[in-house]
Parts: C-alpha cells; sequence; structure tokens
C-alpha cells in the first residue's frame, strides 16, 4: 500500500469476520485524527458494498461490514485506492458554542483541579473556555464526545478512584483531553463544571449533539443562567443549536439501509 | 381498544430486541439486539414472522403475560423453557407448550414462561410483532440511556405490550422440528487487532486455557475468570473502536468478551474476537460455564459465517406444522378406512395446480 506523504502505512487489522480496523497512528494527534475522518469521509463517497458502518476514533477507523457482500480480503483491496494519496480533511465540522457553570456546586473537583495545577479556580476556568476544542471521536456512552487538546496548564492523570456516580452535563478533563457525560454514569475524570445542553436526549429523532469533526467552545453561564436553561432542556422547550460549520458529520458513513 | 399483553410477573430482565440498531455507532450508540440471534430468528419463524422482528428476550426467568386481544399467536424459543398456559393469572396447571411451537391464545387466557435451562436466554414471539416507535430504526431495548424497546427498559408488573395485530391468523399451529442448541466444545477466535499486545504466553493462555463465566456478566460483557493473560505492553491503548465479539483484557488479565450492549469504543488491549456464527451460541452460556476457544484464520471464519447464514435462512423452509393428534395410530386408520382418500403427487387421478 503506497503510503501518501501525510501519513505512515495504514495497518488493517481484522477484529473477526464482521469488521476490520484501519490504523494510520499510535497517538492522540490532530493530523492523524484528521486522516481518520478523511478515510470515513472517503469510505462514504465510495459507497462500498457490504460496509455497514465506520466508527472513528483518534487513530484509527473501524469499519463494520457484511461478510456475506464483501470478505475482508476484498475490502482490503477496495480500501487501497482510498488510502492511496490520503491527506488530512479540511478541518470542517459543525462549531458549537457550549455554555458550562464552573459554580463550586456542580464543580466539585474544580478547587482540586486548582490546587494541582498551582492555578486559581477562575484561571482554570480562563484556560478551559478559552481555546476551541476539536471533536476527536465519539465513545464509552452515547454522544460522549472526546475533545482536545486541553491548554497545556490543565493536563492532570485520571481521578485515583474513580466516581460510581456521574451526573448528566458533567464537564469533565483528563490527560490532554475534555469531555460531558451525556448520561450520569460511573466516571473517573475530573468534573470542572456542568452544561445545561442535552448532549444525549432520547426525546428527540436523533438523539446526540455532537459528531467526530465538530468544533466546541465552552461559553462560562453563572448558576442562574444554568438553571434557567437546565429546567428549560428539560421541558424540551430549549435545545442548543450549532453555530456554524460545513459539514455535518453525524449522519456517518452507513451505506445500506 | 388496544390489543395488548398485559404484564402480571415481568420475569428476571425481559426486554423487547430485534437484531439491533446498526449505523450509529459513530455517535457512541451501541448495536444492542438479540444475544442469541438464533433463537430470535427461530421463534420468529414459527410464528410466520419477518426473521428480524422485534420479540421479548427473555433472561433466566421468563414473564407472565396475559392475552388482552381477541386472540394472539406466540412462540417461545431457546433453551428448555416451555409456556404454561394458564386459564387465569393465578391459576396454575393447564396446557404445556413445548418450545419452538406455536400456541393460540383468547382474550382472558395467560401464559408463563417458566425458568430457562439449557440457555440464559430465549425470544417468546408474538404473530405479527408488537406495537413499538423503532428507535434510530430499531425496537432494540438499550436500557442503559433508555432507548427503543417499551420505554427504553425491561418490563414491569402492570406494563401493557401493544400487539401490532388484534387476533391470530386462522391456522394450524407450527413447529421448527430440529435446532441444534448444543454448545460447541471451543469457540472460534480471529487473533487481533491488538493481539501484539500480549506474551506469546499471553496468547497461548488464552487458546490453551477453560475459562469460566463470572456472575458478573450481562448484555454488555461477560466477564470471564481464569488464568490471567500476561500483557507484554500497556494495559491500556488509545482508545479504539470495539467489534461485536472483541475480547477486551484489562490490566488484570481476566478477558471480558463484549456482546450486544457493548459499549462502541474502549481502551483496553483486544486479544482476539469471536467469530460471528460462534456468537448467538456464547449468548446462551450461563454463570460458571465453561468457555475456551481456538484461533481460525479470517478465511475460516468467513466460510463459518456462510454456514451460518444458511443455518439461519433454511428456518422458515423447516416450520412443519403440529399434528393435532399427538399420536397417529396408522393401521387403526387403514382399518377404519380413513385414509383411502389421501392424495399424493404420484396419483394419477390428482394433478396438482
Amino acid at each position: 500500500m503506497e503510503a501518501s506523504p501525510d501519513m505512515t502505512p495504514a495497518r488493517l487489522l481484522p477484529c473477526g469476520d464482521t469488521a476490520l480496523a484501519v490504523e494510520l497512528g499510535d497517538r492522540v494527534d490532530r493530523r492523524v485524527s484528521a486522516l481518520v475522518l478523511a478515510l470515513a469521509e472517503r469510505l462514504r463517497a465510495a459507497a462500498v458494498a457490504g460496509v455497514v458502518e465506520a466508527v472513528p476514533t483518534f487513530r484509527s477507523l473501524l469499519i463494520h461490514y457484511d461478510p456475506l457482500t464483501v470478505s475482508q480480503a476484498e475490502l482490503k483491496e477496495r480500501l487501497a485506492p482510498l488510502l492511496s494519496g490520503l491527506r488530512a480533511a479540511d478541518s470542517s465540522g459543525r462549531h458549537w458554542r457550549i455554555p458550562v457553570c464552573y459554580h463550586e456546586i456542580v464543580a466539585p473537583d474544580l478547587a482540586e483541579v486548582a490546587g494541582r495545577t498551582g492555578l486559581s479556580a477562575a484561571q482554570v476556568v480562563e484556560a478551559h473556555s478559552a481555546v476551541t476544542y476539536h471533536v476527536y471521536m465519539m465513545g464509552f456512552l452515547p454522544g460522549h464526545p472526546y475533545m482536545g487538546d486541553l491548554p497545556s496548564e490543565l493536563v492532570l492523570p485520571r481521578r485515583d478512584s474513580p466516581r460510581t456516580v456521574v451526573p448528566a452535563g458533567s464537564v469533565s478533563i483528563a490527560t490532554t483531553l475534555t469531555a460531558v457525560y451525556p448520561l450520569e454514569s460511573p466516571g473517573g475524570w475530573h468534573l470542572i463544571g456542568r452544561t445545561p445542553a442535552l448532549l444525549w436526549d432520547r426525546r428527540r429523532e436523533r438523539p446526540t449533539m455532537l459528531a467526530a469533526g465538530d468544533h466546541v467552545r465552552f461559553q462560562p453561564v453563572s448558576l442562574g443562567e444554568h438553571e434557567t436553561l437546565a429546567a428549560r432542556s428539560a421541558a424540551g422547550e430549549w435545545r442548543l443549536e450549532p453555530e456554524s460549520g460545513l459539514k455535518d458529520h453525524s449522519a456517518g458513513v452507513r451505506t445500506q439501509a | 381498544m388496544t390489543s395488548a399483553l398485559r404484564v402480571v410477573a415481568p420475569g428476571l430482565m425481559t426486554t423487547l430486541q430485534d437484531l439491533g440498531r446498526a449505523g450509529y455507532q459513530h455517535l457512541g450508540i451501541p448495536v444492542s439486539g438479540a444475544l442469541d440471534a438464533v433463537a430470535l430468528r427461530a421463534a420468529n419463524a414459527v410464528v410466520g414472522n419477518p426473521p428480524g422482528m422485534g420479540a421479548l428476550e427473555i433472561a433466566y426467568q421468563g414473564p407472565t403475560l396475559v392475552v388482552e386481544a381477541d386472540s394472539v399467536r406466540l412462540a417461545f424459543a431457546g433453551g428448555a423453557a416451555a409456556i404454561d398456559v394458564l386459564d387465569g393469572a393465578t391459576a396454575a396447571g393447564g396446557m404445556r407448550v413445548p418450545p419452538f411451537q406455536s400456541v393460540h391464545l383468547r382474550r382472558g387466557q395467560a401464559l408463563r414462561v417458566g425458568a430457562l435451562s439449557g440457555s440464559v436466554v430465549g425470544y417468546l414471539a408474538a404473530e405479527g410483532g408488537f406495537e413499538a416507535a423503532p428507535a434510530l430504526g430499531s425496537q432494540s431495548t438499550y436500557v442503559r440511556a433508555g432507548l427503543g424497546g417499551f420505554e427504553g427498559r425491561a418490563l414491569q408488573a402492570a406494563d401493557s405490550l401493544p400487539l401490532r395485530q388484534s387476533r391470530a391468523e386462522e391456522r394450524e399451529e407450527r413447529r421448527l422440528p430440529s435446532l441444534d442448541l448444543a454448545l460447541p466444545g471451543r469457540f472460534r477466535v480471529v487473533l487481533g487487532p491488538q493481539d501484539d499486545h500480549f506474551s506469546e504466553r499471553g496468547r497461548r493462555t488464552l487458546l490453551g486455557s477453560t475459562f469460566t463465566v463470572s456472575a458478573a456478566s450481562d448484555r454488555m460483557g461477560m466477564r470471564l475468570r481464569g488464568p490471567a493473560l500476561e500483557h507484554c505492553k500497556s494495559g491500556n491503548i488509545v482508545s479504539d473502536g470495539i467489534a461485536p465479539g472483541s475480547i477486551q483484557v484489562p490490566g488484570n488479565g481476566l478477558p471480558i468478551v463484549l456482546l450486544a450492549d457493548r459499549q462502541t469504543t474502549g481502551g483496553y488491549p483486544k486479544i482476539a474476537t469471536v467469530i460471528a456464527a460462534d456468537l448467538p451460541r456464547l449468548g446462551r452460556l450461563a454463570p460458571g460455564a465453561e468457555v475456551a476457544f481456538e484461533a481460525v484464520s479470517v478465511e475460516a471464519a468467513e466460510a463459518a459465517h456462510r454456514q451460518y447464514a444458511a443455518m439461519l435462512a433454511a428456518f422458515s423452509g423447516q416450520v412443519v406444522a403440529v399434528v393435532a393428534a399427538p399420536i397417529i395410530d396408522e393401521d387403526a386408520l387403514r382399518a377404519a378406512n380413513l385414509v383411502s382418500g389421501v392424495i399424493s403427487a404420484h396419483d394419477p387421478r390428482w394433478e396438482p395446480p
């Protein structure tokens, strides 16, 4: 397989007889992520028979397929021209400005994060809300985004002991990443805020909000604003809409009905 | 009035499941669907439904349901439980219908699916199916996010499960004569995608040991007890996608086989993947059951998949009518001259249409 100038040679890794991982790197990296998203885009355009769906992750694309329609060997052949000359995708996802309340009542780890990073709580908030994050991938839970990269001064390892219950909407950080818990769940990241936006809303026809390739900026809001918006969210009277964006990646690459 | 089955007792964990919601894993939404897709298809075949129609997945202990429709045709498949038909919801006794056979019930009759044996899951299919709005194209219940099924959860007492048909078709009852629910000696796996994260000894441990299904198993994953698999790199990877049947191995070295409600991505190395043809049988295993693995090539897995698909496709042709009289004494029938009118394709007097 010919490597393009942008990438190291792809590794094609069998995941049983119904999935194939295309690995384009070995780390969390914006350039690798852009290649993964570009491959997902090419695969969608190619509409390869038998491909059921493809899941972009930090450094690989997992292709789920129907082996009765396409064998793994055939799928690899179809992928060769898609991988040849693959270049990082233009940054083309939707732009979101997500309201976040950083008040201590909904930010149980903010003080500890401040202490461990040597910053004030206000400086942590300022740093966290000062940059635009890239949604690398969705996973762990429905609608759960892995976003990066955090400003270097906020980088901390995961908590030593995970919580058994993290409330939905909790805004979290760990390592170089930030995320939002879409559902109440266990979790091991530091909780530094809460958003009233629903990243998972099963009442909606499309229950998830974000998709890989989107851009996210956090907008600090007061506890009062948060509570008002949270109540309106719960009542179905308010939902966050993207600001702009060239492409909606949430449609995925599914090619079969 | 809506036609429905009313839940008297919900069973241990009864959920509506079909073949799952493919196409949304890139948003973190699991596929879900039947743990044993073979038994689901069998139950649907017996009542004349399309193979992937939603049916009640019953785990360990079945529900008691009362018919609130003119009539309904039901069939249970999987495990060794039977349908007990009761004259009222609390009455004991009555008719017992074996698995893989349909039964026609009238309004007010109740049925109970007892404790399962031979498999931890089975499927109760209703002719015409259940009326539940598909979520993202599927009726499958994903309890963790409240998606699909009946209100996104397992059945509860007093639920009313709407039926699509108000009465059963007028026809004979049917059954599926033979379904091989035997467990394989070894479950077949394809090594990878991260088998290189394990030492040679770690890979040998996977393929040369017998593991035991832990009680801490659910629709998401089957935890296995046994010898730990030795990593040769870190017990974590940069998170990537998860295939059905992935065997992930956290730092403690104990494998977890990921099943229907598996998360779409994960950060533990995956040493191997159970092949698709063997996954339904894996879904049948009870805590305490023994599991061993053998490695096969992708080509062998694909050949097994074709055989598996052919086995599933044959179901509808294998369904036969249930003979009304349980014992037929052919000699007595001949003596009574009751069979002289029987026609056959070889009879020159009879011309098939």
